[in-house]
């Protein structure tokens, strides 16, 4: 599990360098209670209170402290909008957003515990490096990576992952040589892989979809283009429009579709929903290829 | 940066309050420009005179006191006072808001030196504010105050609802001053005080230097409330 990952790397953190800091709104708060205890004026804890955890980093950054802060994504990043805007970004300092649940994780809690658009809502904003891990190996080395400056870093965590970790994904990695370019972030990278066999394209993969490896995706970009990101489809269209400025291309974005799905169920239902499963993105990528 | 004007030296309240109406005046272009108009300005100047641990030469210093001026708007007697101050240059208050002018009509920490956060969205300097305090107490700086300005109508926003209780429940040595000057459209009836439980609090004028003085100056070992009461909006 990505947030098993995420609590012994930062914990192990806490324990080796002073100037890390973390803040809680409850969840997970159990599982770095050892943490607490060791460090109890870095580990903070401020209760329900999301707009507070994100003013309060902001604060500790401001001392010159290197702020972790954590909880779902739609509570940490579609609640505490203005609160990353302006505490963060306005005062020109960075934290760490590290979340759980991504676009459909908490699939039976309902749409009130998903963020389909954690990542397009970061877009509107400056500086912002995003990780979308694959593989729970590809964790720790984005949150070590993170503690050594003050920008601002995201870093989506979720259930699904791939069987292979690739800890080197920043720049697009080619996974399979051939045609049209299909890139996979995260972990759609598996159901690319799956929905792609024995079609001749090339597949490559990326779990920093921000900032997008702009000059990897010109050079391997020879006319057509598929985009399958595990959040709002089209998120990544003015990053790939704007990487691929002046060549001539035909692009498709996969993602997770706008509609709300009212139904309950698991993260792999609501896949299939959003045609992310292998049968579905093959469908939409042989349909687009022709 | 320049720091080449001298702060000016204390002597008489009324020599201040001219000063201080002077400088006002070339923020505002008025001719005449009375400093009872700006609701804040009495407890900048006392923070900045009398409280506050920091100068021009120390807005770096890790461990200075903090000042954080939630509510941004009509942030002229912030900038009337951080001038007097020799925060930064008097010729920088004859341009508010223009395109080469570093003072806005919110603030930004990042143009003006001393100024410690960048505000105008009502409700984010407390939480900010705390997180100063928790950051500075958790790098030993036990002796740097952090101090944060808010407007009541500012406590309208809900944030500052969670910033109030998180503090009062971790016992977090923090001052906040609400300039009460009835301006909150629906009132808080009751009083502001009770919507700080577990604050130590105290209601003092807001135009009385000697008396904000002996409310700010005091260190407490929990939050502590200054509601400074002035005349009411538009009176």
């Amino acid at each position: 599990m990505m947030r098993d990952t995420f609590i012994a790397t930062t914990t192990a953190l806490l324990d080796d360098d002073p100037r890390t800091a973390l803040v809680l709104a409850d969840i997970s708060a159990e599982s770095f209670a050892p943490a607490r205890r060791r460090h109890p004026e870095r580990v903070l804890n401020v209760g329900i209170r999301e707009q507070l955890m994100a003013s309060v980093a902001g604060g500790l950054a401001l001392t010159g402290l290197r702020p972790y802060l954590h909880s779902y994504a739609p509570f940490a990043v579609d609640r505490a909008y203005e609160q990353l805007k302006l505490d963060l970004g306005h005062q020109d300092v960075g934290a760490v957003v590290v979340t759980i649940g991504g676009s459909y994780d908490a699939a039976a809690e309902g749409y009130t515990h998903q963020s389909p658009g954690d990542v397009a809502l970061l877009d509107t904003l400056e500086g912002w490096t995003v990780h979308v891990p694959g593989h729970q190996d590809e964790v720790p080395a984005m949150l070590r990576e993170a503690a050594r400056h003050d920008d601002r870093v995201y870093v989506r965590l979720t259930e699904q992952q791939n069987t292979r970790a690739y800890p080197d994904g920043g720049p697009l990695l080619v996974l399979r040589r051939g045609g049209p370019l299909v890139v996979a972030v995260g972990p759609m990278l598996d159901p690319v892989l799956e929905a792609t066999t024995g079609l001749d394209v090339t597949v490559a993969y990326t779990n920093r979809p921000r900032p997008l490896d702009a000059g990897g995706l010109r050079a391997l970009t020879e006319g057509d283009v598929v985009v399958v990101e595990p959040y709002l489809a089209g998120t990544s269209a003015a990053a790939v429009g704007s990487a691929l400025g002046g060549v001539s291309h035909r692009v498709l974005h996969l993602g997770v579709g706008r509609s709300e799905i009212r139904r309950y169920g698991t993260w792999p239902d609501h896949a299939r929903a959003h045609g992310l499963d292998a049968p579905g993105l093959r469908a939409s990528i042989v349909d687009f290829l022709g | 940066m320049h720091f080449n004007l001298q702060p000016i030296p204390m002597t008489a309240t009324a020599v201040q309050s001219d000063r201080l109406g002077t400088l006002l005046s070339r923020l505002t272009g008025d001719e005449k420009h009375a400093p009872s108009a700006h609701s804040t300005l009495d407890v900048l100047w006392v923070l900045y005179d009398r409280v506050l641990r920091v100068t021009p030469e120390t807005v770096a210093a890790p461990d200075r006191d903090r000042f954080l001026l939630s509510k941004g708007h009509g942030p002229a007697a912030y900038y009337a006072v951080l001038a007097a101050k020799g925060f930064f240059p008097e010729d920088w208050l004859d341009d508010l808001g223009g395109w080469d002018s570093p003072l806005g009509h919110h603030p930004d920490r990042v143009r003006i030196p001393g100024v410690e956060v960048g505000t105008g969205s009502l409700g984010h300097g407390l939480g900010l504010g705390i997180g100063v305090a928790l950051g500075l107490r958790a790098q030993g700086f036990t002796r740097s105050r952090t101090f944060v300005l808010l407007g009541d109508a500012e406590l309208d926003e809900g944030s500052n609802h969670e910033g109030i209780a998180y503090a009062a429940a971790t016992r977090l040595p923090i001052t906040a001053i609400v300039i009460d000057n009835q301006s909150s459209t629906h009132g808080w009836p009751g009083g502001i005080a009770a919507r700080f439980p577990g604050w130590d609090v105290s209601v003092v004028n807001g135009r009385d230097w000697n008396r904000l003085e002996r409310a700010l100056k005091p260190r407490h070992d929990r939050p502590n409330l200054i509601v400074a009461t002035v005349e009411r909006k538009g009176s």
